[in-house]
């Protein structure tokens, strides 16, 4: 039997992101605030100092910071009449484990939504009409909107010191920043990063072609800052072992280096790790949670009672254990109905890789950082019109380069052996003067009847429970975004004196083995209908009200943007409707 | 939920192949540690761990002709990519540790990812036998590490093309398995046991771990003229075979 703890105010599921905000933000209120993290602690001197962070093999290609499929892992189709099979080995996507969760080897790429992201069914269906949109595509309106959420964008940029250069500021457009970004009520915390040669080669030849480039907003800081919680983070070095790696320089925005020493302060915190939550506890009426269950890394079962339950275990986590749960009901993609596992949604990558001539063109692709680059948003969300493409979404675009590391970045022109004197002689050639831009186009993928999550008949975890089966491919609207995004970022390398530029499309069908983005969303999606979302506006579980889930599996469709900006201010926006409304009348946020 | 009895077996297995610490609890001050606690293990050179003496044989005619040597620049074998291959066959790599193995085991699309129940150190094993073999029969009576550079370029062509098919173990997965290890021994960082005098960073100008460009980022189309530093030093300095 699982051993009872003495009960807390709050259990929060996960220490990553969202866990440490939800945490500090609950803490700070005064709550009894416990947290129970899958994987182990992390600091920046024991397990990634700069002496031994920079190691490609073992961090990039071995995988080591990520969660180990034999603790969990998922199960994959592309179409429902397969049989799923479970990844036995990371690809598509690589789940955190361990503190401070995605943020400790994320990019930091720190990008805010569109407004009229947050309203896209009505957005679309008013410019282009119903019938533009696919029959099976679930699309829906989030139930906040850009402006109720910009005070928490905010904070999450103050948070984290994003480097970066506002384009628009209360509506005035700036020059040099993203036009077509929402409007921001004051400029980012730090101005950007530096560019490298090929990145300024790139937002001149995008200015050339007509498009206002811009740099990308980065959490690897321009310059040392300290946070409104004092903690400071140090000044990036453009060291290029970012993206998969832990910083050694502080400079990285992560809960360690922005949260976690100032939440460690808080009397009434504390954290426990090695601990994986089995599930969440209901009452007899199963409309009340009234804790955790967690194994902990020597096999001990616990339980942990808590008033109030926060879900923050990351977007495939999270559906796994509602549905294991047995919280809300599972969606059923035939009668269209339930809600767990509905809208589940990834990412549209693609990417151009260019050759430019040796010795004309020296990159040194080795100097970058995680979130280094030059943008254009000209092509994202609805900034074009769709009308004459048949197709919605969109992405935004750069010179996005993070790294020259040999094992993954020494491409060679099409038609060079994969091996022998001829394969070593084009590595060598093209080292220096090759570009290739990891996640170039960073493309939305919107949700569909048919991309879901539910739990498998056969694959089971180390306890014997079923996997988490992921059914999942992509649709013609993708295809065709993809086509046309690609192509026109082809152009921009072309304008920049490449000799040769080669196109990787994305095509289907979804493979799980060719990484994109860990930017899994929907499963447990908001909105403003208990029929087709699992939570509120506030993030609030319909069926089970003192259950909050963060992150994203709450976007009920994803963006041409990565996620973590936004999944933060959602994080604070509903910490302060918890704070301001759910404590004084614990219930229901909203009736309906 | 969980059944009792058959929870602790699992979890006893589990924790048998992992190397996870004990689980804390974290409260009032950040659990402070001054020093490493994941620092890397250096591989040195010396005997063979994982191959026999005719698999370290066959291997290393392999990556000289994966990466063949030039004038300027060693090949597959002087830098060192067979013992990083049997470093890694040897280590957490080579037993496929904390990968997802529990059946059953079926044959997917390519979109579903590999579903072998071989582990690395298994492939290569088989892989590197059957090879043997298939040169012993149809080429002469003799080993691969026997043929002509020109004849081990063919067969490993052949195989490349799917033309040579093994019984014991499917002949591309090894090839594929090559074409993704040797390079990683050659541009991985020295510690590892490869890219020996940090050959491959040379080559091509990768300065390894300097970690900080805040002086070059601004200096664009210039070469970068500082050699290369790894993990364990600079390059003069990494420990020499014999
Ligand atoms: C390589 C990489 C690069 C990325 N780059 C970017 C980027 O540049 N920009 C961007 O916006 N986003 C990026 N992301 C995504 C970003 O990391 C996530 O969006 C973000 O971390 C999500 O926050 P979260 O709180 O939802 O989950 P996480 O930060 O992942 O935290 C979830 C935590 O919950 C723990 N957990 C899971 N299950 C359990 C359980 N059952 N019991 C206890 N604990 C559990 C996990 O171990 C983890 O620590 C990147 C991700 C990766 C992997
Ligand atoms: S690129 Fe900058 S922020 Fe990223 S790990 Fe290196 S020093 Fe840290």
């Amino acid at each position: 039997m699982a051993r009872k703890l003495p009960a807390k105010d709050v259990a929060i599921i996960g220490l990553g992101w969202t866990g440490s905000i939800m945490a500090y933000e609950l803490a700070d209120a005064g709550l009894e605030v416990i947290a129970i993290e899958r994987g182990p602690w992390r600091n920046t001197p024991t397990d990634f100092p700069p002496n031994f962070a920079p190691d490609e093999l073992r961090y990039r290609i071995r995988h080591e910071l990520f969660l180990r499929p034999e603790q969990t892992t998922f199960t994959f189709r592309n179409k429902m009449d397969q049989t799923a099979l479970p990844i036995r080995t990371w690809g598509a996507f690589m789940p955190p484990n361990g503190v401070g969760g995605g943020g400790v080897h994320w990019n930091a790429e720190t990008w805010r939504f569109l407004p009229s992201d947050f309203v896209l069914r009505t957005h679309l269906t008013q410019r282009y009409g119903a019938g533009f949109l696919p029959e099976d595509m679930t699309i829906q309106d989030w139930g906040v909107t850009y402006d109720e959420i910009e005070p928490y964008y905010d904070r999450f940029e103050y948070l984290c010191g994003t480097s970066g250069q506002a384009g628009n500021i209360k509506g005035k457009i700036i020059d040099g920043g993203n036009p077509f970004e929402g409007p921001r009520s004051r400029p980012y915390p730090t101005p950007p990063q530096d560019q490298p040669f090929s990145h300024t080669l790139f937002a001149k030849a995008a200015r050339d072609l007509g498009y206002k480039p811009f740099p990308q907003p980065s959490g690897n800081l321009s310059r040392p800052y300290q946070n409104p919680l004092g903690v400071r983070l140090g000044p990036c070095t453009f060291c290029g072992f970012c993206e998969w790696f832990g910083c050694g320089n502080y400079s990285k925005a992560s809960p360690q280096t922005t949260i976690l020493p100032a939440l460690l302060r808080k009397p009434t915190f504390s954290a426990r790790d090695n601990s994986e939550v089995t599930r969440i506890n209901l009452d007899g009426t199963g409309k009340r949670a009234t804790g955790v269950t967690f194994v902990d890394a020597e096999g001990n079962e616990w339980e942990q009672p808590a008033d109030l339950v926060i879900l923050s275990a990351y977007t495939i986590f999270n559906v796994q254990l509602l549905l294991l749960s047995g919280i809300g009901k599972p969606y059923d993609p035939v009668a269209n109905a339930g809600v767990i596992g509905r809208n589940f949604s990834h990412q549209t990558i693609s990417s151009v890789d260019s050759f430019f001539e040796p010795g004309k063109f020296i990159f040194n692709p080795f100097i970058a950082s995680g979130a280094i680059g030059m943008c254009i948003d000209e092509f994202n969300g609805d900034n074009f019109d769709h009308g004459p493409h048949g197709f919605v979404g969109g992405a935004y675009m750069g010179q996005v380069q993070t790294n020259g590391r040999p094992i993954e970045t020494t491409p060679v022109p099409p038609g060079t052996p994969r091996w022998g004197a001829a394969w070593k002689k084009a590595v060598k050639e093209n080292y220096l003067s090759a570009l290739k831009p990891g996640t170039g186009v960073h493309g939305s993928m919107y949700s569909y009847r048919d991309v879901y999550m539910d739990l498998d008949p056969t694959y089971k975890d180390r306890f014997g429970r079923p996997l988490a089966r992921i059914t999942m491919d992509f649709h013609d609207n993708e295809i065709k975004q993809n086509a046309f995004l690609t192509d026109k970022f082809a152009e921009i390398f072309q304008a920049m004196g490449a000799k040769q530029v080669v196109k990787h499309y994305r095509k289907g069908p979804y493979d799980v083995t060719q990484y994109q983005t860990t930017h899994l969303c929907g499963g447990a999606i908001m909105g403003t209908d208990r029929n087709t979302s699992a939570i509120n506006r506030y993030l609030q579980c319909w069926d089970v009200p003192n259950l909050f889930v963060t992150g994203a599996s709450g976007f009920p469709q994803n963006a041409g943007y990565n996620p973590t900006g936004t999944l933060a201010a959602l994080a604070f926006w509903a910490a302060n409707a918890i704070r301001t409304h759910y404590l004084k009348n614990p219930g229901q946020l909203i009736n309906a | 939920m969980i059944h009792r009895r058959k929870f602790l077996l699992s979890t006893a297995i589990w924790l048998a192949g992992t190397s996870l610490t004990r689980a804390t609890v974290i409260r009032n001050d950040m659990p402070w540690d001054p020093f490493p606690s994941s620092a890397p293990q250096m591989e040195r050179p010396g005997p063979w761990q994982f191959f026999t003496a005719d698999e370290a044989r066959t291997m290393e005619a392999i990556v000289d002709r994966i990466i063949p040597p030039d004038p300027e620049t060693p090949g597959g074998k002087d830098a060192g990519c067979a013992v990083f291959i049997d470093r890694q066959l040897k280590g957490p790599y080579g037993s496929s540790e904390g990968l997802y193995m529990l059946g059953p085991f079926i044959k997917g699309t390519k979109e579903q990812g590999p579903q072998s129940s071989l582990t690395p150190a298994e492939l290569y094993r088989k892989g590197l036998a059957a090879l043997d073999t298939y040169c012993k029969v149809n080429r002469g009576g003799k080993a691969f590490a026997d043929l002509s550079t020109d004849e081990q370029d063919d067969v490993l062509k052949q195989i490349e093309a799917g033309k040579i098919k093994f019984d014991e173990v499917d002949a591309e997965g090894f090839f594929s398995a090559l074409l993704q290890n040797v390079p990683e021994g050659f541009f991985s960082d020295p510690i590892h046991g490869g890219n020996r005098d940090m050959a491959g960073w040379k080559m091509i100008g990768f300065p390894g771990i300097r970690y900080d460009y805040r002086d070059w980022v601004n200096r664009h189309n210039e070469r970068y003229p500082y050699p290369p530093v790894g993990i364990g030093g600079r390059s003069d300095w990494t420990p020499r075979k014999g």
